[in-house]
């Protein structure tokens, strides 16, 4: 009898590749138009660095894109860590008077179209500037933080429900304090989640468009506002370069990291 | 701490009193931070909801249920008859309709793709999560210009196909339900993915090898051991997709070339141009009644599964 | 280890904070030169940040809320006596100022600011409508080229998704007066609307674009996208319907609640001196009414036909101020039909 082996599934792969390639088609596109002569992103018209000169050239725009990729470190790092304790505290530990009240609290931002929680965080962060007289990026991250919690919090959940608590019984057993068995553990066997849950959060941060326009304060434009600015008249190519350039700027990033941690591997 | 839980103790059933009162201290950061960031908004927002709208925009601070009058009735603004505001129902229709598809297609791209990667030795998976992830790492308003590109008449695909001989007119996708609806599969399908992909790396292949030795079918392995186990995440997944792309607003606008709007759409026209903030708040907090009862109705289903 | 960086990464992002420039404006996105403010900087000594919006209400939204830290905003005419109203703006004298007789005299009394007490012209424009010759060659004269299109144009127009001038336009071609109350009135244009989406192929944005590169043959349009997108396709060309068509003005204006007020007051007169209201037009492509300006023009700004209105169409362009909160239920129930 033919052996069966699951990770061998023909049609999977297929879809699989198929769906990769397809999420990359759009990203070569604007790869593509970023070196567009013309000043459009549509319109091809030859090839040109212009695009990347205006761009280098523009504070605005470059700015815009560390701010965006700086906000979206925070509220991921933010967002992922309440994130990971309140699955933590909601799963595997039988019901608790509550513990659906936390769900829906946790889940809420999902259920509220952006320009609703856009709107009223206006409202109630507009007070609070005018009450502490600080208005710096703290408000953007703490509004990003909290939309980014469900992204979080749900892969995080699923990989933790029904996960195997008796390696933990077995770490106690053998005295393990809470929190060695925690860090030695649950965290190890989490990681997959947390890093689903991490990226999501930092992909929903990044392209949060309403929110951010709403919140920010003078001089806070990130990209996609400062793109949202741009849609009513031309959206230039200059965008696409300097989303090429950070494109090229996180894989090369990542590269590293992974070159890094690979030699770190056997500890 | 969590590592704390016994082996003993039953996941199921009731928590003991010390379980609740670390879980309730576990989630109390988020909830913190939810408190500021989301529930108090909605305070705002429901509060909205029952106030007289402003002579521009904004809100009169006088109490009013105009709004929720206008969510389900329209007066002809001719001759100022009452009717039935089926146009709203007919915007929430379409909304649910393209969500609900949507969720089964990044389903049905979904899983196929989370199973592959999983099965991948554990070296290359990070690889691929990133191959499915970065591309989201580029704004979502130069990802959808970018899919209009593809998707257009004289765009990648449409030339692709007509240089292949499988078509001679290009045909139109741009603009239609169509083009809407492969956009927020596009837009969404990592919401799918990783959830998925979560729960499925968790799943012991043996598992499916034993139920193979057992002559159970693909199809029965599928439904009896795999789904089973992965329930979770496609409880996550489709929660993550669903509920997103029921108030979706720059795809439709844009690849659907905003002709016929969605919930998202019809609430942004009441905060702005519409200036009406009542009945948008009025609007969301019944597009909230919908979603919280799919989300708890889902968890449900996972619940049950669990005590299975 | 992976723990105490991940807390000293947030320790860190509590803190990061924005310096504050001198001066902020608060403007359309991609509407500020950059080399304008370049040599306002220069000239000046003044740091200026830009922040973008996207649309009037967004804008007057968040200045009503206050805590933003903005100085100048820039708001259109049919809505500035809103803001006005409202109280969110000051008056700068800007009578006294320097450059004030450079304002044209068009511009200088306007319904929206009698006497230009509290803003400054910034550009102009008109909405109309952009045909393509190479698929349509009739007059485009007309709002009839998406109201009623002809066969070559059906199912590829495009009308710009903006509530006040889509209606206000269908009034003027039904032979109403924009933000009318007059029922009949508006149930003509209701109709002529219905009737007409079938007809349409979209609406968008962004028709810069999609008129450049022929996948729109004919929109509701303003004249400087139509400009631009002439420059790609030769074949545009840019129509005034004679049944009517809607001109707007943005203005700069100073903020109430303003922190820099002196070197928003030195922006405005600096912005009436029209080599540097040149440069504004020059980046945007739209006419900014100061006189003289002209002269510091690209030359294919000077006789555009979508900047220079035709003599016999002058009459028809329309001054709408927003439309009272009756009018605008009423014209969010015809648009609410039309998008069902």
């Amino acid at each position: 009898m033919r052996r069966f082996d699951p990770t061998a599934l023909p049609g999977f792969a297929f879809v699989a590749v198929v769906a990769v390639l397809a999420l990359w088609a759009p990203i070569v596109t604007m790869v593509v138009y970023s070196f567009n002569a013309s000043d459009s992103v549509a319109v091809w018209g030859g090839f040109s660095l212009e695009w990347y000169a205006v761009a280098a050239g523009n504070e605005a725009v470059q700015g815009a894109a560390i701010r965006s990729l700086w906000i979206a470190f925070c509220a991921s790092a933010i967002a992922t860590t309440v994130a990971t304790m309140a699955a933590l505290g909601t799963t595997r530990r039988g019901r608790f008077r509550g513990d659906r009240a936390i769900y829906a609290m946790v889940n809420q931002p999902l259920m509220v179209p952006e320009i609703v929680t856009a709107v009223a965080l206006l409202i109630v962060f507009a007070s609070l500037k005018v009450l502490t007289g600080y208005t710096g990026l703290g408000w953007l991250i703490l509004a990003h933080s909290a939309f980014c919690v469900p992204f979080a919090y749900l892969p995080i959940r699923a990989r933790l429900e029904g996960m195997d608590t008796t390696l933990e019984g077995a770490a106690a057993d053998l005295y393990a304090t809470p929190w060695q068995a925690f860090r030695r553990v649950t965290l190890p066997l989490l990681v997959p989640g947390i890093a689903a849950g991490a990226m999501l959060a930092f992909v929903i941060s990044l392209d949060d468009v309403i929110i951010t326009e709403f919140v920010k304060s003078a001089g806070q434009d990130t990209l996609p506002t400062y793109m949202l600015g741009q849609l009513r008249r031309a959206v230039t190519p200059e965008v696409n370069a300097i989303s090429t350039a950070l494109l090229v700027l996180t894989m090369a990033l990542l590269t590293a990291f992974f070159a890094m941690t690979r030699t770190r591997k056997p500890t | 701490m969590a590592g704390g839980v016994p082996a003993a103790a039953a996941p199921q059933g009731r928590a003991t009193p010390a379980q609740a009162r670390a879980g309730w201290w576990l989630s109390a950061p988020a909830l913190v931070l939810l408190a500021v960031g989301a529930t108090g908004p909605l305070i705002v927002i429901v509060i909205y909801a029952f106030l007289a709208k402003g002579s521009y925009s904004g809100v009169e601070w006088e109490l009013s249920f105009d709004a929720w009058f206008q969510v389900l009735f329209q007066r002809d603004i001719f001759d100022d008859t009452v009717s039935f505001a089926d146009a709203h129902l007919a915007i929430f229709w379409r909304s649910v309709k393209l969500s609900v598809l949507t969720t089964a297609l990044a389903f049905a791209v979904g899983l196929p793709t989370a199973w592959f990667i999983a099965t991948r030795p554990a070296a290359q998976r990070t690889w691929w999560l990133f191959a499915i992830t970065i591309p989201f790492w580029t704004n979502l308003l130069i990802r959808t210009f970018a899919i209009m590109e593809v998707i257009r008449n004289g765009g990648l695909m449409n030339s692709a196909l007509i240089a292949l001989g499988v078509i001679e007119t290009p045909i139109q996708i741009l603009y239609t339900d169509t083009a809407v609806l492969i956009g927020m599969v596009y837009v969404y399908l990592p919401l799918m993915v990783l959830p998925l992909y979560a729960a499925v790396e968790r799943f012991d292949m043996t598992l499916l090898e034993a139920a193979h030795d057992l002559y159970a079918s693909r199809l029965q392995a599928l439904r009896r051991v795999v789904l089973p186990v992965i329930r979770p995440g496609i409880v996550a997944g489709s929660i993550l997709v669903f509920v997103p792309s029921l108030g979706a607003y720059v795809t439709p606008r844009i690849l659907g070339g905003g002709k016929n709007m969605m919930i998202g759409n019809f609430i942004e026209l009441q905060f702005g141009q519409g200036r009406n903030w009542p009945l948008g708040a009025a609007l969301s907090l019944i597009l909230l009644v919908i979603v919280l009862t799919a989300l708890l109705t889902l968890t449900r289903l996972t619940e049950r599964n669990d005590g299975r | 280890m992976r723990l105490t960086t991940l807390t000293s990464a947030l320790a860190l992002c509590a803190t990061g904070a924005l310096a504050q420039g001198q001066l902020n404006i608060y403007n359309w996105g991609n509407y500020t030169s950059p080399e304008m403010i370049e040599k306002f900087e220069a000239e000046t000594g003044i740091d200026v940040t830009i922040t973008d919006y996207d649309s009037n209400d967004t804008a007057l939204a968040k200045i009503e809320a206050g805590g933003h830290g903005f100085d100048i905003v820039v708001p259109t005419h049919s809505v500035l006596p809103v803001w006005i109203e409202k109280g969110l703006l000051q008056k700068p004298g800007i009578p006294e100022m320097e450059n004030y007789g450079n304002i044209a005299e068009r511009w200088r009394t306007v319904d929206w600011d009698p006497g230009r007490e509290w803003s400054v012209p910034w550009q102009w424009g008109t909405t109309g409508v952009a045909v393509n010759t190479s698929v349509y060659d009739g007059d485009p004269n007309t709002s009839a080229i998406w109201l009623d299109p002809p066969e070559e144009l059906v199912g590829k127009v495009n009308v710009v998704p903006e509530m006040q001038d889509v209606i206000n336009l269908a009034l003027l071609y039904v032979g109403g007066t924009p933000c009318s109350a007059d029922r009949e009135e508006l149930r003509a244009a209701r109709d002529v609307l219905v009737a007409a989406k079938p007809k349409w192929m979209s609406m968008d944005y962004g028709m810069t674009e999609k008129l450049g590169n022929g996948d729109v043959s004919a929109s509701v349009n303003w004249n400087g996208s139509t400009f631009r997108a002439r420059n790609t396709n030769p074949d545009v060309v840019y129509g005034y319907p004679r049944e009517g068509y809607v001109v707007w003005m943005d203005n700069a204006a100073i903020l109430a609640d303003a922190q820099n007020v002196d070197e928003a007051k030195a922006f405005l007169n600096f912005i009436m001196a029209p080599e540097n209201a040149a440069m504004i037009s020059g980046f945007a492509r739209y006419a900014n009414g100061i006189e003289g300006s002209e002269a510091f023009m690209p030359e294919d700004m000077r006789t555009a036909p979508e900047i220079v209105v035709p003599e016999d169409l002058q009459d028809a362009g329309v001054f709408t101020l927003a439309c009272p909160g009756e009018t605008n239920e009423m014209y969010s129930a015809i648009w609410t039909e039309l998008l069902r």
